[in-house]
């Protein structure tokens, strides 16, 4: 089949194309949410909390109630039912119930007539806390069981998992020769330049409208059915354009639910645009991860068993932690040939805002300690560190280990690829002393083979609309968030249908609208809403070749859509103008609309956390990286680089690139500089724990000025799982560039840093160490783990299933609310229509006393 | 967004109202330049003057010239004013480089030099939010009792973080200051003072309207080196100045090396008569570099680690020294690249 997908003759799919959306945002005529006004909106603000632990005592909010231009004061009590992206962990409450987690959790919200006047309202609110004991650090939440920060886990750890593919110890025993090492990847953040911005409307009708710069509308809509108590179709969730996610808009958020709470009891729009500081607070970003990671391997570097610990500081909310935590060890095995396999990951809660998903999501890190252990590998053998891959290269179309199924693998073109450009030979240990070289691969899914919540629905749908002006409407729940996925929709719809992308009216991220599209995360978008509009145009075409085939007397299937043209492909002369063509369809069909759809194959991981990994297909990456390290002051300048991506195939290569090159950037923000560090105040004075400088000026990530050359490879070799062959390239680009960088380093000065960021202080600290040459985490903590799962892996029998697994049953999750309330519009207690200040009526001794 | 709190504000169109303006609002009153550096202290609440007096419509303070021997440069001239001025960079390469290399194009294009020599020193346990600060508990910068650089210190460390003074010193500037009843001028070594509170020696009434530069003589040459993480954006941890006069072929006759970024006002390192009398070889370079390095006493409350930047000073003030000598710096490394590099003035 894939060479059927190579041979087509396709019109729009691969040729480089301005997206449909450029001009609106080349014009800044793009709405963003907070671009976004109605008539007599408010305005909404959040009062965060100071302490990054503590028990709310009482809330007086008196004074911020009675402020002049105040409309509304919520608190915890006002939003109790708890909320969170995975059904596991429904930890996070809209505002805190009667506890904080960290500095910047939400206590209170103020709505009033405009942000001024909302700002100084929160100074009227008087929170009463009682500090409680913090944990900083996954080593101190190990050893801290009290006081626990949620109430699920165990002491201060979320999550332990465990798996093993084969006799990793005796494979291990047999290895000629055993690498083992410490590596730590530090945690950062998103950095979108749009802020979060959300408005919540109640429609004339009394329906909800929400819009918001989210990249899961669908999640969304979840979380505010189940939290406000109305019936989904009640609720509209329109996904704005975002100004950039990168994972970092995929969780339902607090103000979301706030400002359409506030909304449905005041009746009047309500806004909130979050400030940087507060994006800060919102984070989900990447994990910083402690990595031990054992590998044996036979006498040429042949890997014979890999054995991986990770240890997630989590901080302080559930998010995506518990798939976080499996993502750490899932894609080990996707690149090279690795027959056993033992993973053990675990996740602790600390005082800090949550970790979550960030490109590349929990893949990044176990990437970068295996990509520099094979450097090390290569340099103990003497082999080159290319052929060194080169020579294990994970099969095409075949099971992993741990029952992941490869498609298509075009790592091997990849590495030569960027061998050949660089200049690798010529130059990986052979620059003069502070040159170097270095080379990483890497491997990403192109969409999770399974929803966040159970059930058996398609994944995505596209919907289209077709009528007599040979007009297109294509309608999706996708959302598009800088990505180019409306452009992807467009693309494929206007391949199939023989007309120009720019002819497509597209309706996207609105879950009134479109049908269901789970949303922009794991690089999922291209394969699925790529199939579903796929099916929904070709089924277009086919009712409208079959009312143009009986009009010009030629069977359909010698009927060619191209060029706003439907025509004999024998005698091009023969043939209707498309809107011609959509007119015979009508007459014939009646009106037309199609639809197509898309599920996930089953996976052949039958293991419980085997739901975490599997895709339809994977993407591959390699790249070289130049650098010149300063030996006296450590400093670390990337002077060029080049990465090869596996893609499948581009269906617009100029997107394609554009995501490759941002992929780089980030990761060399990732690399070098960036850091979500915290400080924690010297205890006997307040032992306060803070983001150390929650500023896009202090938080360092890379200007134009330091990005280097890029030169992009797109290796094209179509998967038939995906689209016309099309894989991903929004994050796998990412993951092969900050291992590169440090083996870079490596044989730049011959020192390692088995930790991100590179710093020019850890160079300097690697150069100082005359003995081990190296800056880097020394030891992994102890941690009980559970017995893992033990799963054999293809080649030695296994079915997919754990031999020590109990058999489990899928719970068929609840897909909405049942519950289906009308949106109150009743005044709430703090409305200054409602008048009367009122007593918090909850009397359970945990909750907080609430004034107002 | 972030919001400044309510606040009264003026737009005189002569500096004689200006100054009565200053002077009425007393310690309630704060000028206003480009605001790049006021404005956002004030939605931090870190400056919450109640009474805002804009330097923008004022007449004259945009103005430049020669006058004499020097020239003449008003305080409210945009930083892309300065650096656009050829003889600015062709005479004055140092100030041309601070200003350079200041925020990025467009803080440039809005900051202004008389803002940049009154800049409010910084420190990361202050340049926070109003709510940040209060979950510190505060310092005593603003609101505060405690330093939490130095808990043990009565005093607070704010680092002097303007690019131009140190230049200026350098240069051997002075600056003008008026108020309702005359003008003073000095130097802006004076101007300054070694106290992160009460940084400048500028009187609360006292409207800074110009800089004075002396024309350089024959043989004179300056430069400026800038440490920062990024090659825009940054404001700079750790800064050299440096100014030689040294005839064609010959020897040091004067020398002036001034250390930015490393105490609450920019520090005369006295090493540099170490380099009067020699022609600038490695030996006295090094000698030189090493003695005035330990003025570098870094604290922990900007970018980069302490033991790091108190290296790296060494090696910038070599820097700067070996490309007064001629050598060029291009040669000397990423981070001299990096260091010594103009921004991209635009
Ligand atoms: C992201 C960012 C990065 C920055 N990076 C740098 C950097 O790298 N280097 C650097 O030096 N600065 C930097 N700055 C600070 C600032 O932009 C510059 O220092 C600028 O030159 C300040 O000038 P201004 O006109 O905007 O000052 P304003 O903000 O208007 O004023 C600054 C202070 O000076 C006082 N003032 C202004 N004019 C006068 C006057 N004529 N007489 C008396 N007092 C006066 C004001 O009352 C105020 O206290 C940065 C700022 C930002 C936001
Ligand atoms: S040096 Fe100390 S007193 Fe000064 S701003 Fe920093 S923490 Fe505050």
């Amino acid at each position: 089949m894939s060479s059927r997908i190579a041979a087509l003759d396709l019109q729009v799919v691969g040729k480089p194309r301005r997206r449909v959306d450029a001009r609106a945002k080349v014009t800044g005529q793009t709405r963003f949410a907070d671009d976004l006004f109605l008539p007599r909106m408010l305005h909404c603000k959040l009062l965060r909390s100071p302490h990054p632990h503590a028990r709310i005592r009482r809330i007086d909010a008196r004074a911020a109630v009675t402020a002049p231009g105040v409309k509304l004061v919520l608190t915890g009590v006002d939003l109790p039912i708890p909320y969170g992206i995975l059904p596991v962990s429904q930890d996070e409450h809209a505002l805190c119930l009667n506890r904080v987690r960290f500095v910047g959790d939400p206590v209170a919200a103020v709505v009033a007539v405009d942000e001024q006047t909302a700002c100084e309202a929160l100074d009227g609110i008087r929170v009463d806390y009682e500090p409680l004991p913090t944990i900083a650090d996954p080593e101190e939440a190990l050893t801290t069981p009290q006081p626990r920060i949620q109430p699920y886990g165990d002491g201060n750890v979320h999550k332990k998992v465990a798996l093993q593919f084969g006799e990793v110890d005796a494979a291990m025993a047999s290895a000629d020769r055993v690498f083992e090492d410490i590596f730590f990847y530090e945690g950062s953040t998103h950095l979108a330049i749009e802020q979060h911005a959300a408005l919540a409307a109640v429609d004339p009708d009394g329906k909800l409208t929400l819009w918001s710069s989210t990249q899961t509308p669908h999640y969304v809509h979840r979380a505010l059915s189940r939290v406000l108590g109305i019936s989904p179709a009640h609720i509209r969730v329109i996904a704005t354009p975002n100004g950039g996610g990168f994972g970092g808009k995929s969780d339902p958020f607090n103000h979301e639910i706030v400002v359409a709470k506030a909304a449905m009891l005041l009746g009047r729009p309500v806004k909130i645009c979050l400030t940087r500081e507060e994006v800060f607070y919102c984070h989900r970003g990447r994990h910083p991860v402690l990595m031990k990671l054992v590998t044996g391997v036979n006498g040429d570097g042949r890997i014979v068993a890999m054995d991986l610990q990770t240890l997630l500081d989590g901080g302080a909310y559930g998010s995506y932690g518990v798939a976080s935590t499996f993502y750490t060890g899932a894609l080990q095995t996707v690149t090279y040939e690795v027959p056993r396999y033992r993973f053990r990951g675990c996740r602790v809660f600390t005082n800090k805002p949550p970790c979550g998903p960030k490109r590349g999501h929990g893949t990044p890190q176990p990437r970068f300690a295996q990509e520099i252990q094979l450097d090390k590998i290569a340099v103990a053998l003497g082999r080159d560190p290319a052929e060194l891959r080169k020579s294990q290269l994970a099969k095409p179309h075949a099971l992993t280990a741990n029952y992941m199924r490869i498609g298509t693998m075009g790592l091997g073109e990849c590495i030569d690829r960027v061998v050949a450009g660089s200049g690798w030979k010529n130059k990986h240990g052979k620059l003069r002393f502070g040159h170097g070289v270095g080379l990483a691969c890497s491997s990403y899914l192109c969409g999770a083979g399974l929803p966040i919540y159970w059930n058996a629905l398609p994944h995505s749908g596209v919907q289209l609309q077709l009528d007599r002006s040979g007009r297109v409407a294509a309608f999706c729940g996708a959302t598009e968030i800088g990505q180019g996925s409306d452009d992807v929709l467009a693309n494929l719809v206007a391949e199939v249908l023989g007309i120009d992308p720019f002819d497509i009216r597209l309706v996207s991220g609105d879950t009134d609208l479109g049908p269901v599209d789970l949303g922009s995360y794991s690089s999922r978008v291209t394969l699925m809403m790529g199939h579903a509009a796929l099916q929904a145009a070709e089924r277009a075409r086919d009712l409208i070749a079959q009312a143009v085939s009986a009009s010009l007397e030629v069977p359909a299937s010698r009927l060619v859509f191209a060029g706003r043209r439907v025509f004999d492909a024998e005698a091009p002369a023969r043939g209707v103008s498309f809107a011609e063509a959509v007119q015979r369809g009508e007459a014939m069909h009646g009106t037309l609309g199609t639809t197509g759809s898309y599920t996930p194959p089953e996976s052949a991981a039958k293991y419980k956390g085997g739901g975490v990994g599997p895709s339809p297909a994977y993407s591959y990456s390699a790249c070289v990286v130049e650098v010149q390290v300063q030996p006296e002051t450590g400093w670390v300048e990337v002077e060029k680089i080049w990465i090869a991506h596996d893609i499948g195939r581009s269906l617009n290569p100029v997107l394609a690139r554009g995501q490759v090159e941002g992929s780089v950037y980030m990761a060399l923000g990732e690399a070098l500089m960036e850091e979500m560090a915290y400080r924690r105040l010297p205890r006997h004075l307040s032992g306060v724990l803070v983001h150390k400088f929650p500023s896009l000026l202090e938080y360092k990530s890379p200007t134009t000025l330091e990005m280097p050359e890029v030169i992009t490879y797109l290796v094209e070799n179509p998967d038939e799982a995906g689209p016309l062959g099309a894989k991903e390239v929004g994050q796998g680009p990412l993951l092969p560039v900050m291992p590169a960088v440090a083996n870079a380093v490596y044989d730049a000065v011959g020192v390692r840093v088995d930790e991100v960021p590179i710093t020019p202080e850890k160079v300097l600290r690697a150069l100082g160490d005359r003995e081990s040459r190296r800056c880097g985490p020394k030891s992994f903590p102890f941690i009980v783990w559970p017995e893992p799962l033990k799963v054999a892996p293809p080649w030695e029998g296994g079915d997919g299933t754990a031999v020590n697994e109990k058999p489990r049953r899928r719970k068929e999750g609840v897909l909405m609310s049942p519950d289906v309330v009308q949106p109150g519009l009743a005044p709430h207690p703090s409305t200054p229509e409602a008048g009367q200040k009122t007593e918090s009526s909850e009397s359970s001794p945990e909750m907080p006393e609430v004034l107002r | 967004m972030m919001r400044c709190g309510r606040f009264h504000y003026h737009a005189p169109r002569t500096l004689r109202d200006a100054c009565a303006m200053l002077q009425d609002a007393g310690s309630d009153g704060m000028l206003l330049a480009g605001g790049t550096d006021l404005v956002p202290n004030m939605k931090r609440r870190q400056q919450t003057p109640k009474v805002v007096i804009s330097l923008r419509h004022v007449a004259g303070l945009r103005d430049a010239g020669p006058d004499g021997n020097r020239v003449r440069l008003g305080a409210m001239l945009t930083l892309s004013d300065l650096t656009a001025k050829e003889e600015v960079r062709a005479r004055h390469t140092a100030l041309f480089k601070a200003a350079a290399q200041v925020a990025t194009p467009h803080l440039r294009n809005m900051g202004t030099l008389g803002g940049n020599l009154c800049l409010d020193t910084r420190c990361n346990y202050y340049d926070q939010n109003y709510e940040w600060r209060k979950a510190i508990n505060f310092c005593m910068k603003k609101a505060g009792e405690i330093c939490w650089v130095a808990p043990s210190s009565r005093r607070c460390w704010a680092i002097s973080s303007t690019d131009t003074a140190p230049a200026l010193i350098a240069l051997g500037a002075e600056v003008a200051l008026a108020t309702r009843d005359g003008e003073r001028t000095l130097g802006v070594a004076d101007f300054c003072r070694d106290d992160g509170i009460q940084y400048l020696t500028r009187n609360p009434d006292e409207i800074l309207t110009q800089v004075l530069l002396p024309i350089p003589a024959p043989g004179e040459s300056s430069t400026y080196w800038k440490l920062r993480r990024r090659g825009s954006f940054d404001f700079p941890v750790l800064s050299v100045a440096a100014w030689i006069r040294r005839p064609p072929e010959g020897r040091v006759e004067a020398a002036r090396l001034v250390l930015g970024s490393v105490a609450s006002r920019p520090v005369i390192a006295e090493a540099a008569a170490g380099l009067v009398g020699t022609t600038l070889s490695e030996d006295v370079i090094e000698a030189v570099a090493e003695e005035a390095s330990r003025l570098a006493k870094p604290l922990d409350n900007t970018d980069f680690s302490l033991g790091w930047r108190k290296k790296a000073a060494r090696y910038l003030i070599t820097g700067a020294l070996r490309e007064l000598r001629g050598d060029d710096p291009q040669t000397l490394g990423p981070l001299a690249r990096r260091a010594a590099e103009l921004a991209p003035v635009g």
